[in-house]
């Protein structure tokens, strides 16, 4: 069922959510930007819908509601452990198709990827809606046509934005936050056809340990600097750290916290005697690539990457992993 | 020829090695205009100079080889200059027409700051121009610049105010990661004034610039900028035959009206406490500030500045530099 109604009444909407749900949508947070006078667009908590940044790409992934940059997972004393109590909210989020499906790449990652579920995960997801973002245009670096991402019917409501929103909603559950506003229409979200950038995926068939050996690498590893920012804006890179905190007055008290890593950051690799597999940026590179559009898909049946060009837009040596993409695909040939 | 000296020269004219030419200096405040200009200056050195043009340090143009009775024409044809570079800016000029009123103070420069410069704290260009309209026209000797970080690429430093870019990082805990991107950065590049604990960086206050560099560095945005802007203003700095030294730090983490207000209130102290018989009654602020003493500066430039939260004043200044009159420590004929 599809409504039209304008904004004030959307935000009575909203209101009303936010009773049951948090609401997270991509926002502005002005003049704190990495640059003087620039802003930061990522994740956070929205009152009004006009709160929502939907003319630039968020900066960051949405995978930061469900898989937090730093999460307590427990406290300990000597005796016993107790986890942090469950929020008791359940979660909206706005977001673009190419997000969604990256959220189907972490449910793979951290809930079909063997016998055991992530139960941290596991409780925050449970509670997540998505609220998805007509996306037509599409912005600079994105390539989700490519990927396959650009479309989806994995959400619970559905929303374009003009002079009014149209919101097809799928999700009885939200029905009586509607109730009373907006006239019935006829509306099912269209989804871009065309990006700017496109990209050749490779037959991974023809992909071995050779391609190791490959030059194309050796640029990477004059050009990148290790900084982490393509792993920490990705929407599926989902690798993570363990951290134990023990409180400096009492060291036998303390928590277990999970806190992000990338695999193009120092340490990444470090093992006890200082031995690191990959010290060469380059092969950083390679073996990020290898696992967005090779080994992922060889596990899981589709690329983990879903093209929404974050990890271009980010990256401050102007490194392009669409183009690296490509490259392999011109090595290897072509996905049939 | 009669040329009063004394008039073309506040008139940003001077008298040069060649008799009968002078050459013009054209003030860009904050060292940004457009292109048009250029037409103007082209069309000065083309007519009446020697179709060459000087790019001075303070970020002016020094047009030479110009014929003394060609300044009331030249005059006319910068108007467009001064109507854009100066009256547009709020400055107070009152003869568009007549050239430059004053050349004592100088154009205030500006590096290319925060419009281009990803290291730059805020727009220089803007401030500069804020304090020229604050200060210009003035007869008295005072040279400011404008830096957006304390890189000083344009050499605040050298300056009698010098105004660095300052910027609070507001660290977020829980979107760091531990990469140590910003420790190891500030420990190599500026003062090291980040160390790790428990995973998380801790920032020393007091070691910190206000530079910004951890926030550049930061990939996850765990550092981001309180978008209000600081300054730190350095004085005294110069060049010159009697003891030239670098600018030494007067305030830290200062809003944009205390730096406006501190220069201005300097030209009271400089009314105050010039030595009148200076010789053509020029004396340079920092030799009038060596005379009458930190303390009493410090009184007049602070005065009716209500100083932010976070501001910082300089107790003590030891200022530096060198002396080429070695008999000023030394005589040999004392005991």
């Amino acid at each position: 069922m599809a409504l039209q109604l304008s904004y004030e009444a959307f935000n009575k909407v909203l209101q009303e959510l936010k009773n049951e749900y948090k609401i997270y949508a991509p926002i502005r947070l002005q003049g704190t930007g990495r640059f003087s006078d620039t802003d930061v667009v990522r994740y956070g908590e929205i009152n009004r819908i006009e709160e929502m940044v939907i003319d630039e790409k968020a900066h960051f992934s949405p995978k930061e509601i469900l898989f937090p940059i730093t999460q307590t997972l427990f406290y300990y004393t000597s005796e016993e452990y107790q986890e942090p109590k469950e929020e008791d909210k359940k979660i909206i989020i706005f977001l673009r198709p190419c997000d969604i499906h990256g959220v189907m790449r972490l449910d793979q990652v951290f809930l079909k990827n063997g016998s055991l579920q992530d139960v941290y995960y596991e409780r925050l997801r449970e509670k997540v809606k998505f609220f998805m973002i007509e996306c037509t245009e599409g912005f600079d670096n994105c390539f989700c046509v490519s990927m396959g991402t650009n479309q989806t019917e994995s959400y619970s409501a559905a929303i374009r934005f003009g002079e009014e929103l149209i919101i097809d909603f799928k999700d009885e559950e939200l029905s009586p936050a509607f109730e009373g506003f907006g006239k019935t229409v006829d509306f099912s979200p269209e989804f871009i056809q065309k990006n700017k950038v496109e990209v050749r995926l490779p037959d991974t068939e023809n992909i071995d340990n050779s391609l190791f050996e490959q030059d194309m690498w050796k640029e990477y590893s004059q050009r990148c600097i290790a900084c982490g920012r393509c792993n920490f804006v990705c929407m599926t890179c989902s690798c993570w750290t363990m951290q134990d905190i023990a409180y400096e007055d009492n060291p036998n008290n303390g928590e277990r916290r999970r806190v992000w890593a990338g695999c193009h950051v120092d340490g990444f690799t470090d093992m006890a005697g200082g031995h690191g597999f990959r010290k060469n940026y380059g092969d950083r590179m390679r073996y990020k690539t290898m696992h967005k559009i090779y080994d992922f898909k060889k596990r899981n049946g589709y690329h983990m990457c879903v093209g929404c060009g974050r990890c271009d837009d980010a990256c401050p040596e102007y490194i392009s992993f669409s183009n690296c993409i490509n490259k392999v695909t011109q090595i290897v040939g072509e996905e049939q | 020829m009669d040329i009063n000296t004394k008039k073309i020269k506040k008139n940003a004219y001077r008298v040069t090695k060649e008799r009968g030419k002078t050459a013009l200096r054209i003030r860009v405040p904050g060292g940004h205009l457009e292109v048009k200009y250029f037409d103007i200056i082209k069309e000065i050195a083309e007519k009446f100079g020697d179709g060459s043009v000087h790019i001075t340090i303070r970020q002016g143009f020094e047009v030479p080889g110009i014929d003394f009775d060609k300044i009331p024409k030249i005059n006319r044809m910068i108007a467009p200059i001064i109507q854009g570079l100066e009256l547009d800016y709020g400055v107070n000029i009152e003869e568009v027409e007549q050239g430059y009123p004053a050349a004592g103070t100088r154009n205030v420069s500006a590096c290319i700051g925060n419009k281009v410069c990803p290291f730059a704290n805020y727009n220089t260009t803007d401030l500069a121009i804020k304090i020229e309209k604050s200060i210009f026209p003035n007869d008295r000797h005072v040279k400011i610049a404008c830096t957006g970080c304390p890189n000083d690429c344009i050499k605040a430093h050298m300056q009698d105010f010098g105004i660095i870019g300052q910027v609070e990082p507001v660290y977020d805990a829980s979107r760091c990661v531990g990469c140590e991107a910003c420790v190891k950065n500030c420990k190599k590049r500026v003062t090291g004034a980040l160390r790790m604990e428990n995973y998380k960086v801790k920032r020393d206050e007091d070691r910190c610039l206000g530079c910004g560099e951890c926030i550049l560095k930061c990939p996850t945005g765990a550092w981001s900028r309180n978008p209000e802007k600081f300054f730190r203003v350095v004085i005294m700095g110069r060049t010159g035959k009697r003891n030239p030294r670098l600018a030494e730090t007067f305030l830290e983490w200062v809003d944009e009206a205390t730096v406006i207000k501190i220069i201005q209130n300097t030209y009271d102290f400089i009314e105050s406490y010039i030595d009148k018989e200076a010789p053509g009654g020029k004396e340079h602020i920092g030799y009038i500030v060596d005379r009458a003493g930190y303390y009493t500066f410090k009184e007049y430039a602070l005065k009716d500045v209500t100083l932010g939260p976070k501001a910082k004043v300089a107790q003590y200044i030891d200022f530096g530099g060198y002396k080429y009159e070695r008999n000023v420590y030394f005589d040999k004929n004392s005991k």
